[in-house]
């Protein structure tokens, strides 16, 4: 059992990663069962809600403000709501005035959304990387190694991250299962057309998808700012680039599928830079993705495309 | 259409207007307030602080909103007001912009907004859309709505005059291209901007067999510029292998790699296609930074023989007892012969591309991949088996990507990762799909313009790709097919007006 500890320090960090990145999975998954299409400014929506909560971080200092649990609250509040104003606003330029036109048109103005995101962060906020001192260290020694003394340690921000994504999962899910803009929500992914036919106000609903993915995105973000605290304009890219995979990986259009996309892509990654080598990983998640498109072309819990002539 | 329905009682258009304004107010600061109000800055060590700019922000909540609301007021009608200040502001701040960048004297005494010119360009850029929105507004009531039809069907007859066109403006357009390095504007800067657009417009016309013709989204089509390129830097490196003899090599790599990645994974459809597209884009970019022993890691390989005129190289000082292109010719040494040199072989390349292309659409595989692009159930049932008729037109797309490839690393000298990253999977295809798909012209179009735009605004370093990312988005949304939205099958059963009659089978 010797292998043990360190597997379970693995399993730990890849369930953390996999959080985050299921949180992001979620606002692509949410888009793609509504409108069809890949949202690829996603990533920098993401990215603006990590330099957001870093300002946030920053301002609660200058305000005094430092009691802990305030400054979280505060941080992913404030982050939440000013990213999902570019969630939305992204959704009104880029996407709205082409609903209905090719399927590649708005695949094209995402991309350049996303060019543009980056550049202007980049401008408002400068090039270098910005490091953010970590608010919430230390974590729970869980066990250690007979030999060598080695320690698993379950750390305090580890347990936030899980907690909280178990949480908005919850929340997320009776949002869409119980309130009218969830129904709202499912009725414009089965039929558009209909769903507005019978009084469903597709505009705002589909506003509302990118408003929630945004806020989703938001806290993802605002998470690496304090788990990883190093925020650069070009965060988003790769981070948005897995989110899709893990999305595509549970089958892109489920709820449940993006969460388990998300933490599956997690724990390969982590325990592919463990036994392995850490500079494959990424080609480790896309290998992965790639297989399991090949024998299950839908994901592992999306439905089945039924092909109409 | 429901005319005799009494409407309620509209709000006047000044409430609706400022009603619109506020909320823009809101939305502005709300963008605003953090990511431009405050600006981070990384101090020694690892402590963070901040500068505030919250005039920026204060001005960007009074402009936008202002601009909205007059955007408001032209579309419902009113005409003069909007177009008046709007065209006012914007020739003001634009003007003054302009200025700036020149670097006049005149610029800092003018009161702005902004002490960044491009920033007072951009807001004057708004002030163009409140103008047109009014100007939109003005011939939709004297020549009716514009409806998606209309719009739709005023595009296609655009596309179907170019397409008719491009038979006189081809050759015209090859002529032109020919001989600017002889006219007195194209210089060594010039050419070299022309050598970039062109090896886009050749990448373009390759991807264009494969989004294009065959209906297959690609977001790795990179890969197979990086393959090509890297074979070529191998070959070159470790063998000594000239460009001439890597050329056909080169290509014939990048096909292969097109098929070994496409065979696993043409079954899939539309967007799983995509995804898995990119995802061989990245793994390929991967392995080249890390295989350190092979590709060189991230430093990539240097000292790739560049490209030489059929065996005489373009060098100052030619090795002792071998003859380089000046001496050989007996002219006066000049980097400019190497330049004009590659723009003609990118120019051959491109157009040996789009002849492929041209001739491949009238052929059995041709017509396979335009009708597995409009219905895939429909050619399974006719016979076509389509994952090899995918898979060529992979191979066929890719081996283009290793020509330019080739010719990219034989004109650089170099190769790295960094060359080959997503973002120019993208480019390429927003060329593809800006020029409407399937349309040759409106790919050049499309490559000169996105290619080309950014190597004039060269000088704005800081907002070149702000200004490249917000034109494609606005190209996009001002016309969603394409700059020529061509995309009909080549050959109809009866002809169109006849013309086609010859190439319809008895």
């Amino acid at each position: 059992m010797d292998w043990f500890p360190y597997f379970l320090q693995q399993l730990i960090n890849g369930l953390t990663l996999g959080s985050i990145y299921g949180l992001i999975a979620i606002g692509y998954t949410m888009v793609y069962g509504i409108i069809g299409m890949v949202n690829f400014a996603h990533g920098d929506v993401y990215m603006i809600g990590a330099f957001q909560a870093m300002i946030v971080l920053l301002l609660c200092g200058t305000l005094g403000i430092s009691w802990i649990p305030l400054q979280l609250l505060l941080m992913l509040v404030v982050a939440m709501v000013l990213t999902a104003a570019y969630g939305w606003t992204v959704e009104r330029i880029a996407y709205r005035p082409l609903r209905g036109t090719q399927r590649l048109a708005p695949l094209i103005t995402a991309i350049g959304m996303s060019i543009f995101l980056q550049n202007y962060v980049q401008l408002v906020q400068g090039p270098r990387p910005k490091p953010v001192e970590s608010l919430i260290s230390g974590g729970i020694p869980v066990m250690t190694r007979a030999e060598g003394g080695f320690v698993v340690t379950l750390g305090y921000m580890q347990i936030i991250i899980v907690l909280l994504t178990v949480a908005l999962m919850a929340g997320f899910t009776l949002v869409i299962t119980r309130t009218s803009l969830g129904r709202a929500q499912r009725a414009c992914e089965q039929d558009m057309k209909m769903a507005s036919l019978l009084g469903v106000n597709v505009d705002r609903t589909i506003s509302m998808t990118f408003v929630m993915g945004a806020g989703l995105a938001a806290i993802a973000g605002s998470m690496v700012t304090l788990y990883y605290g190093n925020n650069d304009f070009y965060m988003g890219f790769l981070a948005g680039i897995k989110a899709f995979t893990a999305a595509v990986l549970g089958g892109i259009g489920s709820l449940p599928g993006a969460m388990l996309g998300g933490i599956l892509l997690g724990l390969i990654e982590a325990m592919w830079s463990a036994y392995f080598s850490a500079e494959y990983k990424d080609v480790a998640a896309f290998g992965v993705l790639v297989l399991v498109l090949i024998f299950r072309p839908t994901g592992l819990l999306g439905r089945p495309e039924v092909e109409k002539v | 259409m429901s005319a005799n329905v009494a409407a309620p009682q509209a709000p006047s258009v000044f409430f609706q207007a400022a009603k619109e304004a506020f909320f823009t107010a809101i939305l502005v600061a709300m963008l605003s307030i953090l990511m431009v109000g405050y600006q981070t800055e990384v101090l020694q060590g690892q402590n963070m602080s901040y500068v505030t700019r919250f005039g920026d922000v204060m001005w960007a909540v009074i402009l936008v909103p202002v601009g909205r609301f007059l955007l408001v007021l032209g579309r419902s009608g009113m005409l003069w007001p909007p177009v008046v200040l709007a065209g006012a502001a914007t020739i003001y701040l634009f003007g003054a912009a302009v200025l700036g960048l020149l670097g006049l004297a005149i610029y800092p005494t003018l009161p702005l907004p902004y002490d960044q010119p491009m920033v007072n360009a951009i807001f004057a850029v708004g002030g163009l859309f409140v103008v047109a929105g009014a100007a939109r507004a003005r011939r939709d009531r004297t020549k009716g709505a514009q409806t998606f039809e209309k719009r739709e069907a005023a595009e296609a007859r655009q596309a179907h005059v170019a397409k008719n066109l491009s038979r006189i403006l081809g050759p015209i357009l090859i002529v032109v291209a020919l001989v600017i390095p002889w006219t007195p504007w194209g210089d060594r800067a010039l050419v070299d901007s022309l050598v970039l657009v062109m090896t886009y417009v050749m990448l373009g016309w390759g991807l264009n067999i494969v989004v294009g013709l065959a209906g297959l989204l690609d977001l790795g089509y990179v890969a197979f510029y990086a393959v090509g390129a890297y074979t070529y830097g191998k070959l070159s490196t470790s063998l000594g292998l000239t460009f001439w003899e890597s050329l056909p090599i080169a290509g014939a790599m990048a096909a292969l790699f097109g098929i070994i990645l496409g065979f696993p994974v043409l079954r899939l459809r539309g967007d799983y296609l995509a995804i898995v597209t990119l995802g061989f884009g990245e793994i390929i970019r991967i392995i080249l930074i890390n295989w350190q022993a092979f590709t060189g890691g991230p430093n990539g390989i240097g000292n790739i023989t560049r490209v030489d005129f059929f065996g005489l190289p373009f060098e100052r000082n030619p090795a002792p007892g071998t003859e380089s292109f000046h001496t050989f010719f007996g002219i006066d040494f000049s980097t400019t012969h190497r330049v004009v040199f590659l723009y003609y072989v990118i120019i051959a390349l491109a157009l040996i591309t789009n002849f492929v292309t041209i001739r491949l659409r009238k052929m059995p595989i041709g017509r396979a991949w335009e009708a597995l692009r409009e219905d895939e159930t429909a050619c399974r049932a006719l016979g076509i088996n389509p994952t090899n008729t995918k898979l060529t037109a992979f191979a066929i797309g890719a081996m283009f990507a290793g020509f330019a490839g080739s010719f990219f690393a034989a004109r650089q000298g170099f190769v790295s990762p960094e060359s080959f990253t997503f973002i120019e999977s993208a480019v390429i295809l927003a060329i593809v799909v800006l020029g409407g798909m399937g349309s040759q012209v409106g790919v050049a179009l499309a490559a000169l313009l996105l290619i080309g735009l950014p190597e004039v605004l060269r000088d704005l370093s800081l907002y070149r790709m702000l200004v490249f990312g917000g034109v494609m988005v606005l190209i996009m949304l001002w016309r969603p097919k394409g700059l020529l939205a061509y995309r009909e099958p080549t050959l109809l059963l009866h002809g169109r007006r006849g013309k086609k009659k010859a190439e319809v089978p008895a």
